[in-house]
């Protein structure tokens, strides 16, 4: 797989000619982080919805128990 | 008494943010923004006195010389040159006929006395044939012998 | 005439809430997947196809997350300035919130650019961080992100808010060419341009389209994540709107 590349061996891949700590570092900081940016942006919208549900269905007993 | 609150958190939240985008503007500006000064500023007399500051230039070629744990070298700007010693890890990228920011005090002799040395790179990236290709192109082209990289 | 109404016609129509939560929600799938593959071809060139440098060696490879942070990070904050104008002059709602949903994938990128470069600044200059202007100048462009962040969050109500985080937006898109230009204006550690619209690349040709792949990717993530958040937003400011009821009762038959 890594035939055709830059690299003869997995192990040299990964020690990045000794630069390995940096390079893998600052992939890593991006990986994490546009991981959770994303999530937390998931996790938002639904918090929105849930909290409307709520205030529909409170919205709903209201008129309801007025009714009745 | 509730959007009293809300004015004060507002007045107070913008004024720490331009405090502290002011405070970082002031460090910057402290040294003038530039973050060293040439030799030829050094040789006008423009370098602080009793006070550390940072020279930037390129490192002779040829003049790296290492006495026991302490470097000694030269910073040059082509025009000017600063007898630099150093006692420390360098850099990687430090080396002969590249770029360097130092970081001292000037001695009485005129020795810069770095106590921290930076190395600086250009902003040319390409695979080490490419570099060769160019170095052996320029020296067909100008003789032998001649300074490459001259920029610092 | 016609056509000026015609277009500020389509503009109002886009701009309302109620017409862009719907296409925003649509819109998402297709930039994921075209940040997907620019990020599977960008790191495939970076890491497998790119030669290696003449004098960082494979250290250089950092330039393929670094560069397209920074370069976010300054085009992010435009197009929020851009937004907040808009929202400023023209009273759109929409524009408001496109504003508020950019600045926290802004203030990321500009995390990232300063993360990245302290990575690739030990071990190449031999320091994480100095006072230089270029890096001194994309703090503050974090810094601002944050202001206004905090300035919008501490004002209850949303239309003040907005514009409040409008001036603070524009007055700091001063900072934009103080970033870009800081290397050939001041004497700095950082170099100069590898890429500009006024030389050549100096860069390998298989090292430049990995950067300008991962450019890509991070672009289209941003716009992503923007997306995301601002129907997050919509839906936080428009609660009380009818279309916003509606728009419930129609998922809640959908997922019955």
């Amino acid at each position: 797989m890594l035939g055709h590349s830059q690299w003869n061996s997995a192990a040299e891949f990964f020690a990045m000619g000794g630069y390995g700590f940096y390079v893998w570092g600052s992939f890593l900081a991006c990986a994490v982080l546009m991981v959770i940016e994303p999530l937390m942006a998931i996790a938002r919208q639904r918090a929105a919805l849930r909290e409307l549900a709520r205030e529909q269905l409170a919205e709903q007993l209201n008129k309801e128990t007025k009714e009745s | 008494m509730k959007p009293r609150h809300k004015r004060a958190a507002l007045i107070v939240g913008a004024l720490i943010s331009i405090c502290v985008a002011a405070m970082f503007v002031l460090r910057a500006l402290d040294s003038n923004i530039a973050l060293y000064i040439t030799p030829t500023e050094v040789a006008a007399g423009k370098a602080p006195v009793d006070k550390a500051f940072r020279i930037g230039g390129m490192v002779k070629m040829g003049s790296v010389e290492r006495k026991e744990l302490t470097v000694h070298f030269i910073i040059t700007d082509t025009a000017k040159e600063v007898p630099v010693a150093y006692t420390g890890i360098l850099p990687d990228l430090f080396n002969e006929g590249k770029g360097a920011v130092v970081q001292g005090k000037m001695d009485a002799k005129g020795l810069f006395v770095a106590s921290e040395v930076l190395a600086k790179h250009d902003e040319n990236y390409m695979p080490p044939e490419a570099q060769h290709a160019i170095d052996k192109a320029q020296s067909a082209g100008t003789g032998a012998g001649t300074e490459t990289g001259a920029k610092p | 005439m016609t056509t000026t109404n015609r277009l500020s016609q389509i503009f109002y129509h886009y701009a309302s809430p109620a017409t862009f939560y719907p296409l925003a929600g649509k819109m998402i799938p297709v930039f994921v997947v075209l940040a997907a593959l620019f990020g599977i071809a960008g790191l495939w060139i970076g890491l497998f196809v790119a030669p290696t440098d003449f004098q960082q060696g494979e250290g250089y490879r950092i330039i393929f997350v670094h560069v397209p942070s920074s370069w976010m990070s300054m085009f992010i904050y435009c197009v929020m300035a851009l937004w907040a104008g808009i929202g400023l002059t023209m009273n759109t709602r929409l524009s408001s919130m496109m504003a508020q949903a950019l600045a926290p994938t802004g203030a990321l990128m500009a995390a990232l650019s300063l993360i990245t470069g302290a990575l690739w600044g030990k071990p190449m200059w031999g320091t994480w961080w100095v006072w230089d202007a270029r890096l001194t100048s994309e703090l503050i462009l974090f810094f601002l992100y944050i202001g206004f962040i905090a300035l919008q969050a501490s004002i209850d109500d949303p239309r003040r808010a907005d514009k409040a985080g409008a001036i603070l937006a524009l007055v700091g898109v001063v900072n934009i060419p103080i970033i870009y230009f800081s290397v050939t204006w001041w004497n700095t550690l950082h170099q100069g341009a590898s890429v500009s619209l006024t030389k050549a690349p100096a860069m390998a040709q298989t090292m430049l389209w990995g950067m300008l792949l991962m450019a890509l990717c991070f672009w289209m993530y941003s716009i992503a994540v923007a997306l995301i958040r601002v129907r997050a937003i919509i839906l936080e400011r428009e609660r009380h709107t009818e279309w916003v009821k509606q728009l419930l009762a129609g998922e809640k038959h959908a997922g019955a």
